[in-house]
């Protein structure tokens, strides 16, 4: 976890802290001495203010232990008074959460590497090749990066429509794969990435293919993880695209089926904070895995999907 | 497909060794030609996905916004009658109040968080990485579970936020997603929440390229620790600032999901807002050009912001 600290330091500002002040001894000591007392509050105030944040997931976390009517209690229990880890294994029979996992994978995985693929090929013919028309053409995906995605779903909602892909997993492959932002963040990082590395192994008799798989993909990891890991995340909790197109519980993803059961058994309270914590632990494993790509991605280009 | 069929020939027709010979022109134009074969290659297949479902579905919305088109008629030409019709529509106007008051609520708490949050934790100390990671979380889980927990935190009756409320001396707490008046501002405490982590990353990578020189020169001037943050910090974050708030916008104008899950627009219609009207007519009632006409009056707004806060960049930095 301390990786996040360096990484974004070593990222955005190499050697930020570098200057160090040539002061008398006394002036140093008093300084670290205030500096020791400021350190102590910040801890003190940064304890607070993250439990603060954290407290709607141990909340979650809490209240899928208890029995129903144990849930809102005054006051209220955070350690729950006996563990019902029942609630764990009952709700695989309540709803077909496994099938719902199975669907929320399917799709982020597909998509995932289809984003990654596409973008990283169509980054590279927009930011190492040149050719007329380039630029116009990356100007065009641009700006529908600014368009909200609101404004056209009801064209592409019918165009699935007369295409007979609604109520399909590939209807939402089609629409979230081709994505406009995974090319653009693709590009600038390999804008960043010096053209004489392509032209040395263009000499050396490489073809454009080759240049993009043996030089250019090995150097671009962490765009690549960044990308990877912003789309699983994006697909995996989207919910207003599921909601849109599938209609039957057999192609449910988690979100969807969390929300309807939340619908149907608006009651049972435990069961549904039980299907909450499911439903966020793969996330959690995934971002604590990949935590300083998520970072970094955010912090070079600024956006998400 | 189109890959295979199209690179080959210009790819062994341009072995390295050739390349310079020749006339110099015909050379050029040889390898112009080449480029833009081998470039399509590259782009084509991410291309042609993008053309037909996000760029030719673009440009159809433009369109649709001035016709008639229902899922029982055929498409028919109609000019403004869409546009007429909805600014004399009354749901038109409350999500497009619901909206504004959305994003005049959700930017500046957000703004003003994130920033404070990436004060707090731009510096070296042991454990730094897991707050950081810990306030950044909310923003990658999934917005049901968000929803659902929210929702149940503010409950009216024996919700923990309602338990707290009272225990500080609250004798008469909100009814929250329950009250047409306090729905919107659950809405708006479960957004910030949520997004403040993200906005905090960048404003982190705003503070950590501001050179410290400019805080030892000011210190070296006696300047305190109000004026150092007013003088240096402030100033050096215009640029990120000027993002975040594009961003910020931008995305209050497209909120949807949230609103979605956590009131479906209500109660009454206390939280309506334009997206989920556009997603009403359009795919609820299957009335394509109507809603397309929203569809178009919301990028309009998004647009006119861009457009605007660029152009107070501009002035700022002359």
């Amino acid at each position: 976890m301390t990786n996040l600290t360096e990484d974004l330091r070593a990222e955005v500002a190499p050697g930020g802290t570098a200057g160090h002040e040539r002061g008398l001894a006394e002036r140093r000591s008093l300084r670290a001495r205030r500096a020791r007392t400021v350190n102590v509050v910040i801890y003190a105030v940064l304890v607070v203010l993250v439990a603060a944040l954290l407290v709607p997931f141990l909340w979650m976390l809490s209240s899928s232990l208890k029995e129903n009517n144990q849930v809102f209690t005054v006051p209220i229990q955070w350690i729950p008074e006996e563990f019902v880890w029942s609630n764990y294994s009952d709700i695989w029979t309540r709803i077909p959460m496994m099938g719902y996992l199975q669907n929320s994978l399917y799709l982020s995985v597909i998509i995932t590497f289809l984003q990654v693929l596409t973008g990283s090929l169509a980054a590279y013919g927009f930011s190492k090749i040149r050719f007329p028309g380039r630029d116009v053409l990356f100007l065009g995906y641009i700006a529908t990066i600014a368009v909200p995605w609101q404004a056209y779903m009801v064209p592409q909602y019918i165009m699935m429509q007369q295409l007979g892909l609604t109520n399909s997993f590939n209807a939402l492959i089609l629409l979230q794969a081709f994505g406009a932002f995974g090319v653009f963040l693709m590009r600038q990082y390999y804008m960043t990435i010096p053209d004489e590395l392509c032209e040395a192994a263009r000499i050396d008799g490489l073809s454009e293919y080759g240049i993009w798989a043996r030089v250019i993909l090995p150097l671009s990891k962490p765009a690549l993880a960044s990308l990877a890991l912003l789309t699983f995340v994006n697909t995996w909790n989207d919910y207003m695209g599921p909601f849109i197109y599938l209609t039957s519980n057999r192609l449910w993803t988690v979100q969807l089926g969390l929300r309807s059961f939340v619908g149907q058994f608006d009651a049972e309270f435990a069961m549904i904070m039980t299907g909450s914590v499911i439903s966020v632990v793969p996330i959690l494993i995934i971002f604590l895995i990949g935590q300083r790509y998520f970072i970094q991605g955010i912090a070079t280009s600024g956006m998400k999907g | 497909m189109a890959t295979d069929t199209i690179n080959p020939t210009p790819l062994r027709s341009q072995a390295p060794g050739t390349r310079r010979q020749g006339n110099r022109k015909q050379g050029n134009r040889k390898q112009a030609r080449r480029n833009t074969l081998i470039g399509w290659t590259f782009i084509l297949p991410n291309f042609l996905g993008f053309l037909a479902f996000t760029l030719i579905p673009v440009l159809a919305a433009f369109a649709l916004a001035f016709m008639e088109w229902t899922s029982f008629s055929a498409p028919k030409w109609v000019g403004l009658a869409n546009f007429e019709r909805m600014l004399g529509s009354d749901s038109f106007w409350v999500a497009l109040r619901n909206t504004l008051l959305y994003a005049l609520g959700h930017v500046p708490l957000t703004l003003a968080l994130a920033l404070i949050l990436a004060m707090l934790l731009n510096r070296k100390l042991k454990g730094i990485g897991f707050f950081r990671v810990a306030i950044f979380f909310p923003y990658i889980t999934s917005l049901v579970a968000v929803a659902v927990v929210w929702n149940m935190l503010f409950s009216p009756d024996s919700g923990p936020i309602n338990q707290f409320l009272q225990f500080v001396g609250v004798a008469n707490p909100p009814g929250w997603t329950s009250s047409s008046d306090w729905a919107m501002p659950a809405v708006i405490l479960t957004s910030v929440w949520r997004d403040m982590g993200y906005y905090m990353i960048l404003y982190l990578a705003g503070l950590q390229a501001i050179p410290t020189e400019l805080y030892e020169a000011a210190e070296v001037d006696g300047a305190s620790a109000w004026q150092r943050f007013w003088n240096v910090t402030l100033p050096s974050l215009r640029p990120t600032t000027f993002f975040v708030v594009v961003m910020l916008t931008v995305s209050s104008f497209k909120v949807f999901d949230l609103i979605v899950v956590m009131t479906n627009g209500g109660p009454g219609r206390s939280t309506t807002v334009l997206s989920q009207l556009i997603y009403q007519e359009g795919i609820g009632e299957g009335k394509f050009g109507y809603s397309s006409a929203i569809s178009l009056v919301l990028f309009l707004i998004v647009l006119t912001v861009t457009v605007l806060q660029f152009k107070l960049q501009q002035r700022r930095e002359r």
